[in-house]
């Protein structure tokens, strides 16, 4: 795309362009781009009478012109504010641990019920740690689902089943 | 007067206190831990008072947010780990105070100097909040709309960092705020076709994926190696010499704090920051700042609390969130089927009230328990991360999957909580996009019904005197924002935060 062909060009004969710049410009490019044809596809209406996809199809496209802003402001030095900050690689293998975590939880809980779905998200999501083990993760996992268990079902009486339907809860 | 006397009535009910209590030490047990700040303990606490009945759960996330910002203080002070952006300020000469032995004084003027600060901004917000309410009566849904534009713009100058970027979270927020029927014609937007998603995008789950998960992943980008430098906390009782030391410190943070507060956006960052420099500047001995000065602990801290206390005036009167809380307390009243405006404080004076009261209960509730506790929040604090942070996942699930038992508001922390590192991680503020997806759904209303109202012509936002002063001001914000030389005194007032 076009991001990475202007990093290669930049590489050469001037500074390169500033990449979290490019990145967030090029985010807020495809959030307004998004939401801009989304809306067009409503009702878009007169200023008079504002259509359901009015307000979206506006925002959208702003959102677009800021993006672009932030990509020229790449090429011109960077954002000074993180300019100098020397950040830690991403944790992509935690931090996806971490997601995959919360979606387990939203995809088993009401199948799985409380109980079992807690500790194998607490468990994935232990393993996201830095130097925990699987053993230490199961512990960990256990203890949070039983101070869980107890805090919401036996103090808060969240009417959110135990066991699910799937294990005859 | 008589609202005053309700509200205690109210907040003094043995019930309410208890609840008050629970809160205070729910938000501090949680605030304390390293890396959660207030907005991120209110959001995952604030699924636990949806049971109870709307004034005792305002009572409640009341008492958690002053809880949470005690319990940020006191990991500032202890850990140098400031939680939230307006707590940095305080890590800068108490955690030096705490190298040299004196943790003891400088968690007890945070805590006096809270109190002091506390009161007086309540009796600041009781005197002006119902003035306020009444002026804002005669709002036409053009001044309305005026007035979120400029609580927008606001938050855009007080954020850190760039002013463009801060912009496109705006947009961003108010976008994400159209998901969902379209309050005019009942048409879903962006839904695809997802039932769950009629209601909108869950504003608890944006709020703990954006600064809990987010805060999360960064914390995993390295290894921990915060240690406490002191497991024994002594001596909390402040000299003789000490107490006239801060006397003056928190007379001006209390001052500066209730007027700055107001400000949406970030008004308390801005007070606690600019109370640091004030009594940098009229020491006589300013080299001595950021090696352990009391000064320096007491007037942000009074600040700060000032601050947070009178930035519930817009809330109660406009029914503007003016932070990241404040936009979490909207969705609270919402979620009671109290639609925050000026006439909340007429409609339910016993929940205004009752809540303006207990925030000062909860205010005295700190000082009496929590000074003693210290040793228990400490102990807190040693809790080894790779333990903590998978429990914060498990009850941010919990948490939003309990309010309304839909698995959609549980991806929505997980997409929150990743586009959320990155955004923040290339250096645009989280604050702005949560403020502007609450107000969103107001603004889009106003525009509409505004524009309904002049039949299309958009000069009535210039024609109305509210409106346009307002709007007038707004811009006013945004040009000087952009401005160079007002940029580099932001960024020195902002230089701490970066590091």
């Amino acid at each position: 795309m076009s991001t990475d062909s202007s990093l290669a060009d930049g590489a050469g004969h001037r500074p390169a362009p500033f990449r979290p710049d490019l990145l967030a410009g090029s985010t807020f490019i495809l959030f307004g781009l998004a939401f801009a044809i989304g809306g067009s596809r409503y009702d878009v209406g007169s200023a008079l009478r504002m259509g359901s996809g009015y307000v979206p199809l506006a925002l959208g496209s702003l959102l677009v012109v800021l993006g672009l802003l932030i990509m020229v402001m790449a090429f011109r030095g960077g954002d000074p504010a993180i300019r100098d900050v020397v950040r830690p690689p991403v944790p992509w293998r935690r931090g996806g641990l971490l997601v995959a975590a919360i979606l387990f939880f939203g995809f088993f809980v009401s199948g799985l019920g409380l109980g079992p779905t807690l500790f194998v998200t607490t468990f994935i999501a232990a393993m996201a740690g830095h130097g925990t083990s699987p053993l230490k993760a199961a512990l960990t996992a256990a203890g949070i689902t039983a101070l869980c268990l107890v805090v919401f079902v036996a103090l808060l009486q969240l009417r959110l089943p135990v066991l699910g339907e799937w294990l005859g809860g | 007067m008589d609202g005053i006397l309700l509200g205690l009535e109210t907040a003094l009910q043995p019930s309410n206190i208890l609840i008050c209590l629970l809160g205070v030490t729910l938000g501090t047990a949680v605030g304390v831990l390293p890396g959660i700040g207030p907005t991120a303990t209110v959001a995952l606490l604030l699924p636990i008072t949806f049971e109870f009945d709307a004034v005792a759960s305002l009572i409640m996330l009341a008492g958690i947010y002053y809880g949470a910002q005690y319990g940020g203080s006191t990991t500032a002070i202890l850990l140098n780990l400031p939680g939230e952006s307006s707590s940095v300020v305080t890590a800068l000469d108490g955690h030096q105070m705490a190298r040299q032995g004196r943790a003891g004084p400088a968690l007890a003027t945070a805590a006096l100097g809270s109190f002091f600060a506390g009161t007086v901004g309540t009796i600041v917000l009781a005197a002006f909040a119902p003035p306020l309410a009444e002026l804002a009566l005669q709002f036409g849904p053009a001044d309305y709309f005026a007035i979120v534009v400029l609580g927008l713009i606001a938050s855009v100058a007080l954020a850190s960092g760039s002013t463009v970027k801060a912009l496109a979270m705006i947009v961003l927020g108010l976008l994400l705020g159209t998901i969902g029927q379209d309050q005019f014609t009942g048409v879903p937007r962006f839904t695809f076709g997802v039932r769950e998603l009629y209601g909108g995008l869950d504003f608890v789950s944006l709020a703990v994926g954006l600064f809990g998960v987010a805060e999360i992943i960064r914390n995993l980008e390295s290894r921990q190696s915060a240690s406490i430098v002191t497991k024994k906390v002594e001596g909390l009782w402040l000299s003789k010499d000490d107490f006239r030391r801060i006397r003056n410190p928190v007379l001006r943070g209390t001052a500066l704090g209730s007027v700055l507060g107001v400000l949406p956006g970030g008004g308390h960052v801005l007070a606690s920051f600019t109370s640091y420099s004030v009594e940098k500047n009229l020491s006589k001995d300013p080299k001595k700042f950021g090696t352990g000065v009391i000064e320096g602990v007491a007037a942000p801290e009074s600040a700060n609390n000032a601050a947070a206390q009178t930035s519930f005036i817009p809330l109660l009167s406009l029914g503007l969130p003016a932070h990241p809380v404040m936009a979490l307390l909207v969705g609270a009243f919402i979620i009671q089927g109290i639609t925050p405006g000026p006439n909340v404080i007429n409609d339910e004076p016993e929940l205004v009230w009752g809540l303006i009261a207990s925030m000062w209960v909860g205010n005295l509730l700190l000082v009496l328990l929590n000074l003693p506790l210290i040793g228990v929040w400490v102990k807190m604090l040693s809790v080894p991360y790779g333990v903590m942070f998978p429990a914060i996942i498990a009850f941010a699930s919990i948490g939003c999957y309990s309010i309304g038992l839909n698995s959609w508001d549980v991806f929505a922390i997980a997409g929150a909580g990743v586009v959320g590192y990155f955004l923040i991680r290339w250096g645009c503020e989280a604050a702005p996009l949560l403020l502007a997806f609450v107000l969103g759904p107001l603004l889009e209303e106003n525009l509409r019904r505004s524009m309904i109202i002049s039949r299309g012509d958009p000069s009535v936002f210039v024609t109305r005197p509210i409106s346009a002063s307002l709007l007038l001001l707004a811009a006013v914000i945004i040009v000087v924002a952009v401005l160079p030389s007002v940029r580099r005194k932001r960024e020195v007032v902002f230089q701490g935060e970066d590091d």
